[in-house]
């Protein structure tokens, strides 16, 4: 197992390296002249120049990548030219808003679609697996601002049961915060119902024709230990690694809904810095949430191999 | 078949009923129109991309029209979908909007899925070095999500219709690519593939004509599932400003244009375009998932 | 039908239908047999004809498409498919056990072992401690050497004839009435089914347990069971003792069959194999009348309107034929013989493998697949390649066709020039005359091209003929594979196994190769279909010259067909010679085992010589002889030491062994005593 990990981490700092150069390149080199896209096509020169000067993009792009990515490494991120102060403070709040709505909405999310992809699994082909299956589906593939406009319609306007921004006044308790992050939440678990269960319900589908099920139920033991015991522990398997990747997604890919409810994420973040071409700010966010994406994959793979015998005795050990 | 000593060899004596073998082929297409999803999703889809192709002639009003006297009208029989906040007619403008978002949509996934091909083939063939070092730049690009991605590209390069469908249709490509990939992983284990080499057959004629036929189902299920992906994209990324530009009208813009309406009431300016995306959308997964469930013999 | 009260088991009527596309499909038509106590029945039969599910039938467990449309189960007196769920559980858990193909999977892979077993006693109410303990006492009996520790293993960590006994020892542990055993040796090495096999003979002694054992394998069969029942199409048309069955055989389908397989030692020039016309139904096919009628010779009108009715016939045997008396005059498909083809020994060899070697790497391990194999093969003549799994055979052949590339120091010659190392240094002469035919014909052919194409395409490349001459040739090509026109332009999906196997065969004869690879040709297809294949193989190799190199692990095939035979173990060669001198003897201590090891329908009281352990790794092969692990002849450190080489004993036999063969031919009268178990060996096999 642990050669299995060691080569699963060297491989992730390769694509962390790799995903780096990605960034920076998207940030700095395709812009091409970065000063003029700031400034726009009817500034003049000199400004452009000085600009570029000031923000250091006149230094050769080796030198800049460098100064980058081990500034980064040690905390500095570098410096917000929209707001002339350090990115990694601005990240560092957006990151802390992302990760609590992140696990409020996986903490509804989770129980309710592992039962209902079990379900379905169990039910395979009659009506309430259909039902499970095409409302997940759907819920899954209908953008998210979508799903978010028809909650805000419904419980914000019509039933005006919750508030439509996520923006709480900053000295609201705990429970009254998490009003406002309710809505929003449930607009994500709409959109990740549908993945989660659908993986739920293919490895418990897997499971139940399985060999080793069939030999379960042919030595009589009840029911509820062939599924519990035999069936389940390896249905589940491959929805740890589904939870993990979309947490991690979460943390910079919900740029819709922080938008539509005005909270202050990393999706957010990022397009704010899009939208003013704050290049540095861009370019750190985006690394980090990649990062974050990176190290969840990990993290699921630690699970995995922590929960699959496969990988955790390999043959030689006894 | 009442012969009493049948004198034929074995192999030969009882033929396979050939109408039975034309008729397999046609099973395919049969189990399609069987599906009630995929029909669902055909109808849906179909009704569309005729708005999109013949939107402009159905539409009651000029979808460009402003009108101060009739802004932020409710739904009525004048104005099936009521009016934004320029006076302009909701319906009118739903209808209209298809038309840039399938095409941009259709497009960055034909780039995505030809290309796609061509790198998994590629890659899932030869292996090596080739593919690990793919492999890892695809990994990369996985660890952030298509849309930040695409912010990313159209900020430096400026958002356009044709930078959507190149940045969305290179996105797509490293993702269609593993299927592929795995796809092609699978087939070249298979003998007839040893026995093409031993034909002294090269490796183009191997990759082309032996092993792309047997991986065209998996291909034809990506393409329509990067369909969703690409419309749900696209009107994301139009809803952010990013996508396709006023003055067309785009559902993601209309939405951008009206959700802060919502608090005063407005209701149906936002709600139309987003049940339109919503219906689009649903629709291109109903008709993957029937096509999937056909094809995943 | 009277039942027994003194039966394990009673199928009365049994009438089950799957649901396929809407349509019912009858898939057993009303079968009936008892098994008594104690006894073992076997039910054999080819693909299609319901064997499997009469096992999950009786175990009421069918697919979900599946329907019990009428019969009763009995099982000491209860009828299975009347009782309520929980009566059917405690029925699975006391009184009937099943094991089936591939143990791998029927294990639960994230749970250990000895909890898997543990479970069986815990449902009878034992408690968890308890339970371990005679879990384990079960795995002892199942001879496990070191029970305790495989116990604490995952499936995964062991070899598959270690996984079917665990599979055995879950199934006994109950001590169940009947033990249900499908197909629990296919797709394991010979040495390895042979001691599954015995281990399932002694415990049944054991446990008295009834078997109702179901296989393709008519040598498995004759050895393990009592009585026989064979099934076609969903009917049992034969039934009897299973000696007397096989020697007085009174259905035209057991006829048929049995006439089918190289028997007795039987060579290819004693005699052709013969074959059944026709193809096998598919399952649930609408057969009214005999269910065998389309392809006997003896049929008339009467056979296909009227069902006939069980006859019974002295001696506890049952019939279902209206003309059983002449069953075994029925006229052969296949004429008799051959006139032989003389050979004349003082060609030259067409093939000379010189210290062919492959080595693998794999992470840091090597895996010595092949080490100095040297063999020659001659115009016109078939060298059978036997081995088991670990042995090197497919390597082998993968390195003469240049798909793999040898190690340095091989030497390849065809006829007069070296053969360069993989196909893309060939020249298309030497690419056409080597040519394959793979075991498995829905891999080996791409599944969308239709036959005319694939043949096409060999006939350009290999024979380089185009157009008018390509057409003509394609012809003669498939009229000489019995090949009907009217398939060309079908794509393989649509062909049985016999057919796709001849399109294969076309496809490899396209550019007149020299020599023919054939990598278990027929391990897939039906035993009646096999035949014809054989036959098939046999006048293109007397009319083409063609040498064929044929790997099977089916030893009475190989044995019909080969001329010479060449015995691998672990990438070396122990043996080779002629076909039978390798057989008679005296021979090598491997090929003795594993000859001994081979199921026969005569069953010939060869004493089983077992060979202790596993096949080691070729990560690690021994040291000295690699086979002194197992060897049952084992003389003493020398064979420890030093590897013997391999030396020409008598003219044209070659023998890897430092005993002398006069010392061998003086042995081989009796078995070899007993090897006592050595250490253990680690259970990851190669």
């Amino acid at each position: 197992m642990l050669t299995f990990l060691a080569r699963r981490f060297a491989l992730a700092l390769v694509t962390l390296w790799l995903l780096s150069i990605i960034v920076f390149v998207g940030a700095q080199v395709l812009p091409g002249n970065p000063g003029r896209a700031i400034l726009g096509p009817f500034a003049d020169d000199g400004a452009v120049e000085q600009l570029n000067h000031e923000l250091g993009f006149d230094q050769p792009l080796l030198t800049r990548y460098w100064d980058w990515l081990s500034g980064f490494i040690h905390g500095d991120m570098g410096t917000s030219y929209v707001y002339n102060a350090p990115v990694s403070d601005f990240i560092g709040d957006a990151l802390v808003n992302s990760i609590q709505l992140a696990a409020f909405a996986l903490i509804i999310v989770i129980p309710v679609s592992i039962v209902g992809g079990v379900i379905a699994a169990l039910k395979v082909g009659r009506l309430i697996d259909r039902t499970i299956t095409v409302a997940g589906l759907s819920l899954a593939v209908v953008p998210e601002f979508v799903t978010a406009i028809v909650l805000i319609l419904v419980f914000g306007i019509w039933l005006e049961l919750l508030p439509v921004t996520a923006a709480a006044p900053a000295d609201v308790g705990f429970f009254e915060g998490l009003k406002y992050l309710l809505l929003p939440a449930l607009a994500l678990t709409a959109v990740l119902f549908g993945y989660i269960a659908r993986m739920a319900r293919a490895g418990t589908v897997t499971s139940l024709d399985s060999d080793y099920a069939r030999t379960a139920v042919l030595k009589g033991l009840p029911w509820r230990t062939v599924l519990g015991r035999h069936v389940l522990r390896n249905s589940l398997l491959p929805t740890i690694t589904v939870i993990a990747v979309q947490a991690g997604f979460m943390m910079g890919g919900l740029v819709v809904i922080e938008r539509i409810f005005n909270y202050q994420g990393m999706g957010l973040l990022i397009f704010n810095a899009a939208t003013r071409k704050d290049f540095p700010m861009l370019q750190s966010a985006i690394l980090t949430i990649g990062i974050i994406f990176i190290m969840m994959t990990l993290v699921a793979d630690i699970l995995t191999s922590l929960l699959n015998p496969r990988i955790r005795v390999s043959r030689a050990e006894s | 078949m009442t012969a009493t000593t049948p004198s034929v060899e074995p192999g030969s004596a009882l033929p396979v009923d050939t109408s039975e073998l034309r008729r397999a082929r046609r099973e395919t297409f049969r189990a399609l129109l069987r599906s009630k999803t995929f029909l669902v999703g055909l109808l849906i889809v179909g009704f569309w991309v005729f708005c999109a192709v013949f939107g402009n002639l159905i539409a009651p009003e000029d979808p460009l029209q402003t009108n101060s006297s009739v802004t932020l009208k409710a739904p009525s029989a004048e104005h099936l979908f009521g009016t934004d906040a320029l006076g302009r007619d909701i319906f009118s403008r739903v209808l209209v909007g298809s038309r840039d978002i399938i095409t941009v949509a259709l497009l960055a996934t034909i780039l995505g899925t030809v290309a796609g091909t061509g790198l998994g083939l590629v890659m899932g063939y030869f292996r090596g070095l080739v593919d690990e070092v793919i492999s890892r730049v695809v990994e990369a690009f996985f660890a952030l999500p298509i849309v930040i991605v695409a912010l990313l590209a159209l900020t430096a390069l400026g958002p356009s219709n044709i930078t959507v469908i190149v940045v969305i249709g290179l996105v797509f490509t490293p993702l269609i690519a593993r299927t592929v990939r795995s796809a092609v992983l699978s087939e070249r284990e298979l003998e007839y593939v040893s026995a093409a080499k031993l034909r002294g057959e090269r490796t183009p004629y191997i990759l082309f004509v032996e092993i792309l036929p047997n991986v065209l189902p998996p291909v034809i299920v990506e393409f329509t599932v990067r369909l969703g992906y690409a419309i749900f994209t696209v009107a994301t990324l139009s809803f952010l400003g990013f996508g396709i530009q006023p003055p067309t009208p785009d559902w993601g813009l209309q939405i951008a244009e009206s959700y802060g309406l919502i608090g005063g009431g407005f209701w149906w300016t936002a709600l139309f375009p987003a049940l339109a995306i919503a219906t689009l959308v649903v629709g291109v997964n109903l008709i993957a998932d029937g096509v999937q469930s056909v094809l995943e013999r | 039908m009277s039942v027994n009260p003194s039966s394990a088991l009673d199928v009365v009527d049994l009438d089950v239908a799957y649901r396929v596309r809407g349509r019912e499909r009858q898939v057993l038509r009303g079968i009936s047999f008892s098994i008594a106590k104690g006894e073992s029945y076997g039910l054999v039969g080819e693909s299609g004809c319901g064997k499997s599910t009469v096992a999950f039938a009786i175990v009421r467990h069918l697919a979900r498409n599946g329907r019990i449309r009428d019969g009763r189960v009995l099982i000491d007196g209860r009828d299975l498919l009347t009782l309520s769920r929980a009566e059917l559980r405690e029925m699975r858990s006391k009184a009937v056990s099943m094991v089936y193909q591939d143990p791998g999977r029927a294990l639960n892979p994230s749970i250990r072992v000895g909890r898997q077993i543990a479970e069986v006693f815990e449902v009878l109410g034992g408690e968890r401690k308890e339970s371990l303990e005679r879990a384990e006492e079960m795995l002892r009996k199942v001879q496990i050497a070191d029970a305790g520790s495989v116990m604490q293993r995952y499936p995964h960590q062991l070899s598959g004839g270690m996984q079917q006994r665990v599979v055995i020892a879950m199934a006994l542990a109950p001590d169940p009435t009947l033990l249900i055993l499908d197909e629990p040796t296919t797709g394991l090495d010979a040495t390895v089914e042979a001691e599954v096999l015995d281990l399932v003979a002694n415990l049944r002694q054991e446990f008295g347990a009834s078997v109702l054992f179901i296989s393709h394998n008519l040598g498995v069969i004759a050895k393990m069971c009592d009585r026989v029942g064979v099934l076609y199409a969903g009917s049992l048309v034969e039934e009897g003792p299973a000696r007397a069955l096989f020697d007085d055989p009174h259905h035209p389908y057991t006829v048929g069959l049995l006439r089918c397989i190289p028997r007795g030692g039987m060579r290819k020039d004693q005699g052709r194999l013969d074959s059944i016309p026709g193809f096998l139904p598919p399952p649930g096919a609408h057969l009214p009348g005999c269910v065998f009628a389309d392809r006997c010779p003896l049929a008339d009108d009467r056979c296909h309107t009227e069902p006939p009715p069980p006859v019974p016939l002295p001696g506890g045997r049952v019939t279902r034929c209206f003309y059983h008396e002449q069953a075994q005059s029925i006229p052969r498909q296949t004429p008799e013989d051959l006139p032989p083809v003389p050979r004349d020994p003082s060609i030259a060899p067409v093939l000379r493998a010189s210290d062919v070697s492959k080595t693998f790497r794999q992470g840091i391990s090597q895996i010595h697949a092949l080490s100095g194999v040297s063999v020659e093969l001659w115009p016109g003549e078939t060298l059978g390649l036997v081995g088991e799994s670990g042995s090197g055979k497919t390597t082998f052949a993968r390195v003469l066709l240049g798909i793999t590339k040898p190690d340095a120091d091989s030497m390849l010659v065809l006829d007069d020039h070296a053969l360069p190392g993989t196909t893309g240094k060939r020249t298309r002469d030497d690419i056409r005359a080597i040519q394959i035919v793979f075991q498995n014909p829905d891999q080996a052919l791409n599944q969308r091209h239709a036959v005319k194409r694939i043949v096409g395409r060999a006939l350009e490349r290999l024979a380089g003929l185009h157009g008018r001459k390509r057409d003509d040739r394609m012809v003669a090509l498939t009229r000489s594979v019995r090949l009907d026109d009217r398939y060309l332009s079908v794509r393989p999906a649509s062909l049985s196994g016999g057919l796709k196997q001849r399109v294969a065969i076309a496809r490899a004869f396209a550019g007149n190769p020299r020599i023919v690879v054939c990598d278990e040709p027929t391990s897939a297809l039906d035993v009646s279909v096999q035949a014809a294949i054989l036959n098939l193989l046999g006048e293109l190799q007397r009319d083409e010259q063609t040498s064929y190199i044929f790997i099977s692990h089916d030893l009475g095939v190989v044995r019909y067909l080969s001329d010479r035979i060449a015995v691998l173990y672990l990438g070396r060669l122990m043996e080779v010679g002629a076909a039978e001198r390798v057989f008679d003897g005296p021979h090598h201590p491997y090929t003795e085992a594993l000859l001994s090891a081979i199921p026969t329908i005569e069953g010939e009281e060869r004493p089983r010589i077992r060979l202790e352990g596993d096949i080691p790794s070729a990560a690690d092969p021994p040291s000295g002889c690699v086979f002194h692990t197992r060897c049952p002849r084992r003389i003493g450190e020398i064979c420890d030491t030093e590897e013997p080489p391999l030396a020409e004993v008598e003219p044209g036999h070659f023998m890897r062994c430092h005993i002398p063969i006069d010392e061998l031919r003086r042995l081989q009268v009796a078995p070899p005593p007993q090897r006592a178990p050595t250490e253990t060996v680690p259970s990851s096999a190669a």
